[in-house]
């Protein structure tokens, strides 16, 4: 590109990273082909919801630079929400979503005051300890929460009244699928913003961000409390589809894993996250019938090669490897 | 006699003495190279699994088994930090968390694989078994040893580092990695030989734990995972009085916790840690 000439150069750019690429439609036109193998709906809804957790997550982990081990504290508490308003006030799903986005928000909100002003270890142990007290809660709460025996017994009402949920999964699915695409036009809409730009500023060097404007502890604040809704949105998602909510929504493991799968596709990548729900969570659907141990060595394995040789993901590689075929300078 | 609350003073006291001695090398190595190795447990874990197999299979003593623990930990931390962890020093916190990740995962799948999914007990000598009656109270045998075990490796710890010119070196390169380099002392050497130390604590550490956490299983690796940060994160990197009194504070409230309000169960200890991290980011102890 060119050196900004221009007081409009800024817009300009920012305005041609919003362009949609042939590649992002195929991808999406993708996503319609579970429809066509109803076998496989379960798995791609349960793909669709990790995808726009794994998304929350590359907001404050790939963009702003924010190491949590502790999201799933926000996806339990929107799962936990949108379960407690169906199973007490209505099974109305729009409603049960906002109501799962609201909480993690407030939670969200609140966390944030204290998570964004640590760093390196600090903020790991930090928002690991805030996800592990949630998770503890949960569990002796077991009046509200049924504790390790889980929520159940609510029903999910057609959504605006016009689809039913069916055995199969169609409904799930589309359901899950049209959130997602909507969240994620949000969340690519903010990412090439100005403030999404401030962001990355933020995450390359915090400090030095305020000196030309951006004051950095209100920006991560801001995009913590947004992650944490769209995490308590996507558990809501799962807690409506599934109608059932267990403890395990809420585990370390929910964290650790979704944090694998960001990082297996690409950090600070919209995309990352999604592809890497998708080989993440359809390998351990192959393999984990197999054995589930051997798969939790397989995934380290990976785990290690990617960061030693893949540090920027399947998709960084692939950018890589594609600039190299065009003869470009990475 | 005493009363009861001294019980459990002393079961708290015996539980931090091992998180103190599983702890300890983490918190050395992570003051040291800020390198975030989250697979520290692993090692514990394998140091359990070695002493577990001379034991119970190979009839050795339990004393004989410790330090073998410790040499086989010590001996997988060297080969692994010198062909994998030094290439990244200098990565991101991200990528050490995800590569230390990668490996706990790989040694839980591979204890599993090995030692089935079923806890594994081992044998104790008889002199550590059973308890002792003092003005009252009840003190078992093993914690008494393991009280003993986790003060002798606090003191030879303490006098290496203060009184050898090796814990000079060590001491220079936690204070400042760069200027401690440029004063002419290998850190890489002095860091390996601080990671292997460390990491053979841990699994020195992991062989006392068999017997308190009522068997070892492969999930340790990741189990014990969060106690150890939590020794390491509210102690203050690279101190070791530090990760002590963390330690003792912790198995104290833990003790205390399971007998006075059982229904809090780990939350209160959560609490307490993100309490103290809210109001000191770098730990008691810690500098940074």
């Amino acid at each position: 590109m060119e050196a900004p000439a221009s007081a409009a150069a800024p817009y300009l750019f920012l305005k041609s990273q919003t362009r949609w690429r042939t590649i992002e439609i195929l991808f999406w036109l993708c996503t319609l082909l579970p429809l066509l193998l109803p076998g496989y709906l379960g798995l791609a809804s349960q793909i669709a919801i990790t995808a726009l957790f794994a998304l929350s997550i590359d907001l404050v982990l790939g963009y702003a630079g924010i190491v949590t081990l502790g999201h799933a504290a926000f996806f339990g508490l929107g799962a936990y929400g949108a379960g407690l308003f169906s199973l007490h006030v209505w099974g109305e799903p729009l409603t049960g979503l906002a109501v799962g986005a609201a909480i993690a928000a407030v939670a969200g909100y609140l966390s944030s005051l204290v998570v964004v002003r640590f760093r390196h270890l600090a903020i790991i142990m930090i928002t690991m300890g805030f996800g592990l007290l949630v998770h503890e809660a949960a569990n002796k709460a077991h009046w509200l929460t049924g504790g390790t025996d889980g929520l159940q017994g609510f029903r999910t009402r057609p959504i605006l009244g016009l689809f039913e949920f069916d055995f199969i999964g169609y409904t799930a699915y589309t359901y899950a699928l049209v959130v997602l695409f909507l969240l994620f036009l949000m969340v690519r809409r903010i990412i090439h913003s100005p403030f999404g730009l401030s962001l990355r500023g933020i995450r390359e060097n915090w400090t030095r961000m305020p000196a030309i404007g951006a004051p950095s502890l209100s920006h991560l604040r801001k995009v913590y409390t947004l992650s944490a809704a769209i995490a308590g949105l996507a558990g809501a998602l799962l807690a409506q589809t599934t109608e059932t909510v267990s403890l395990q929504v809420l585990s370390f493991e929910r964290s650790a894993d979704t944090v694998v799968m960001l990082v297996l596709g690409g950090t600070g990548r919209l995309y990352g996250g999604l592809i890497g729900a998708i080989i993440f969570m359809v390998a351990r659907d192959q393999f984990s019938g197999i054995n589930p141990q051997l798969w939790y060595f397989w995934i380290g394995l990976l785990l290690v090669a990617v960061v030693m040789l893949l540090p920027n993901g399947v998709l960084g590689g692939l950018v890589q490897l594609a600039q190299r075929f065009r003869g470009k300078q990475p | 006699m005493l009363p009861p609350v001294f019980n459990v003073l002393f079961d708290g006291f015996a539980r931090g003495m091992l998180l103190f001695v599983l702890s300890v090398g983490l918190s050395v190595t992570l003051g040291m190279m800020n390198f975030i190795n989250l697979a520290h447990c692993a090692f514990a874990m394998l140091g359990g699994f070695v002493a577990i197999t001379l034991v119970n299979t190979l009839g050795w003593p339990f004393l004989a088994a410790l330090p073998m623990a410790f040499l086989a930990a010590a001996l997988a931390a060297v080969v692994l930090e010198r062909t994998l962890y030094r290439r990244l020093y200098r990565a991101t916190e991200l990528d050490q968390v995800l590569f230390t990740i990668g490996l706990v995962f790989m040694s839980v799948a591979t204890a599993a694989y090995l030692f089935g999914t079923v806890q594994q007990h081992i044998e104790m000598p008889s002199f550590l078994r059973g308890s002792f009656h003092v003005l009252g109270l009840d003190l078992g045998a093993y914690r008494i040893f393991l009280i003993g075990a986790g003060l002798l490796v606090a003191v030879a710890l303490v006098a290496m580092l203060e009184h050898t010119r090796f814990g000079a070196r060590v001491r220079a390169a936690v204070d400042n990695q760069r200027m401690a380099a440029g004063l002419g002392i290998n850190v890489e050497a002095a860091f390996a030989i601080t990671f292997a130390l460390g990491s053979g604590l841990a699994g020195l550490g992991g062989a006392l734990a068999i017997e308190i956490v009522g068997g070892l299983d492969f999930w340790f690796a990741f189990g014990y995972l969060v106690w150890v940060l939590i020794v390491v994160s509210v102690g203050g990197l690279g101190s070791i009085g530090g990760s002590f009194v963390a330690a003792i504070l912790l198995g104290m409230s833990e003790s205390f916790g399971t007998y006075y309000v059982p229904e809090f169960g780990a939350f209160f200890i959560y609490l307490v840690m993100v309490a103290i991290l809210m109001w000191r980011p770098a730990g008691l102890f810690g500098r940074r």
